[in-house]
């Protein structure tokens, strides 16, 4: 395999980065992430691999580097109450919410981790599991563990502002 | 399947982002080339510019994707779009197509040609503005009477035309000979010269 020019790599990923990203981050924070993410990209381009995926490897960064912006702002991820349980449908359903990032930012990491590398990046199990270190079962686990969990925050917050 | 409904950044923002890295990129010294496409009457032509100045000017022939792709391999594939580091070849270039330059200050590397190839080139550069010199002259100016054909290969190979003006190399005949940018954009550039040294 060749070394392509870096140049291409953010062609082709940069919207998937800024994506990841976001989904922690309020937008102007994101831009910095998303610009220390390819910095440090470009910083360790020699060093990959010529079989790595490089979107996984991207977004891996992209993760990492958009939690540190988070902390670096003070925004100590705040540990979500408790919400009762209450069942979930299996149909599509979209999670959207001006301040959803302060929801995902709060999830436990693995939760964390598997929601954002599976519903944001589109990322397959197999490959959420590898960046995980855990299993595809256990990777899938924790995705949905995740979007439960959002799921119930969103609900209870909407309930919250109805009269 | 459940998605989150995070935004994408827009085609502006990208474009903002992307230019931030490069200044970023360019800070902490990993910016190993720096590119542009510039727009000229012969067809867009791409400029790649090194630590030592410029590497490679490539014609709308040659495929521009293609010609990073080689230079990621050759020299280094830390590439990305930049405008400052490229500013100062583009705007000669652009001085030069308007007729309001003949000599170019923008530094070359010739890294990408070796050995009697590079001194061909290196003796290029005092071929002036407007006047031509024959692939036999060129050769017993480079020192090397009888190498004609490498002198012609030296032309055709070389990694930063216009600049190192391989154009003004016609045949002893009088015709003007191939061209990596195409005969045609060889005898543009020449009558160019020439009205303009009029």
């Amino acid at each position: 395999m060749t070394v392509r020019p870096f140049d291409l790599l953010v062609a082709e990923h940069g919207t998937v980065v800024w994506r990841v990203c976001r989904a922690v981050l309020p937008e102007t924070d994101a831009d910095d992430a998303w610009s220390d993410t390819f910095l440090a990209a470009l910083g360790a381009y020699d060093r990959l691999r010529p079989d790595s995926d490089v979107r996984a490897w991207l977004v891996t960064i992209a993760h990492r580097k958009a939690i540190d912006v988070h902390r670096r702002a003070g925004r100590a991820p705040v540990p979500l109450a408790e919400v009762p349980e209450r069942p979930v449908g299996e149909d599509a359903f979209e999670l959207a919410d001006p301040e959803l990032w302060r929801l995902v930012a709060s999830l436990p990491d693995k939760q964390r981790g598997a929601v954002v590398y599976r519903h944001v990046a589109g990322l397959p199990y197999a490959q959420v599991a590898d960046l995980l270190g855990c299993s595809a079962v256990a990777a899938r686990r924790s995705a949905a563990d995740g979007i439960a969990r959002l799921r119930r925050h969103l609900t209870a917050e909407t309930q919250e502002v109805q009269p | 399947m459940t998605t989150i409904d995070v935004p994408d950044p827009g085609a502006d923002r990208l474009t903002d982002l992307r230019r931030g890295l490069a200044e970023r990129a360019d800070a902490a010294g990993l910016l190993d080339l720096a590119y542009r496409t510039v727009d000229a009457p012969i067809g867009s032509c791409l400029v790649v510019v090194g630590p030592e100045g410029l590497l490679r000017l490539a014609f709308e022939v040659e495929d521009h994707a293609s010609v990073l792709e080689d230079l990621a391999e050759v020299v280094s594939p830390r590439i990305l779009a930049d405008r400052r580091r490229t500013d100062q070849v583009a705007r000669e270039l652009d001085e030069y197509f308007a007729g309001a330059r003949r000599d170019f200050e923008v530094p070359v590397d010739l890294g990408l040609s070796r050995g009697f190839r590079r001194t061909v080139l290196d003796e290029l550069r005092n071929v002036g503005y407007g006047s031509t010199i024959s692939y036999a002259a060129l050769a017993e100016s480079a020192g090397n009477p009888k190498a004609v054909r490498v002198v012609g290969s030296a032309c055709a190979s070389n990694p930063v035309p216009i600049v190192v003006p391989c154009h003004r190399v016609v045949r002893s005949d009088g015709t003007t000979g191939a061209y990596r940018g195409g005969s045609e954009a060889k005898v543009a550039l020449l009558a160019m010269e020439a009205d303009a040294s009029r």
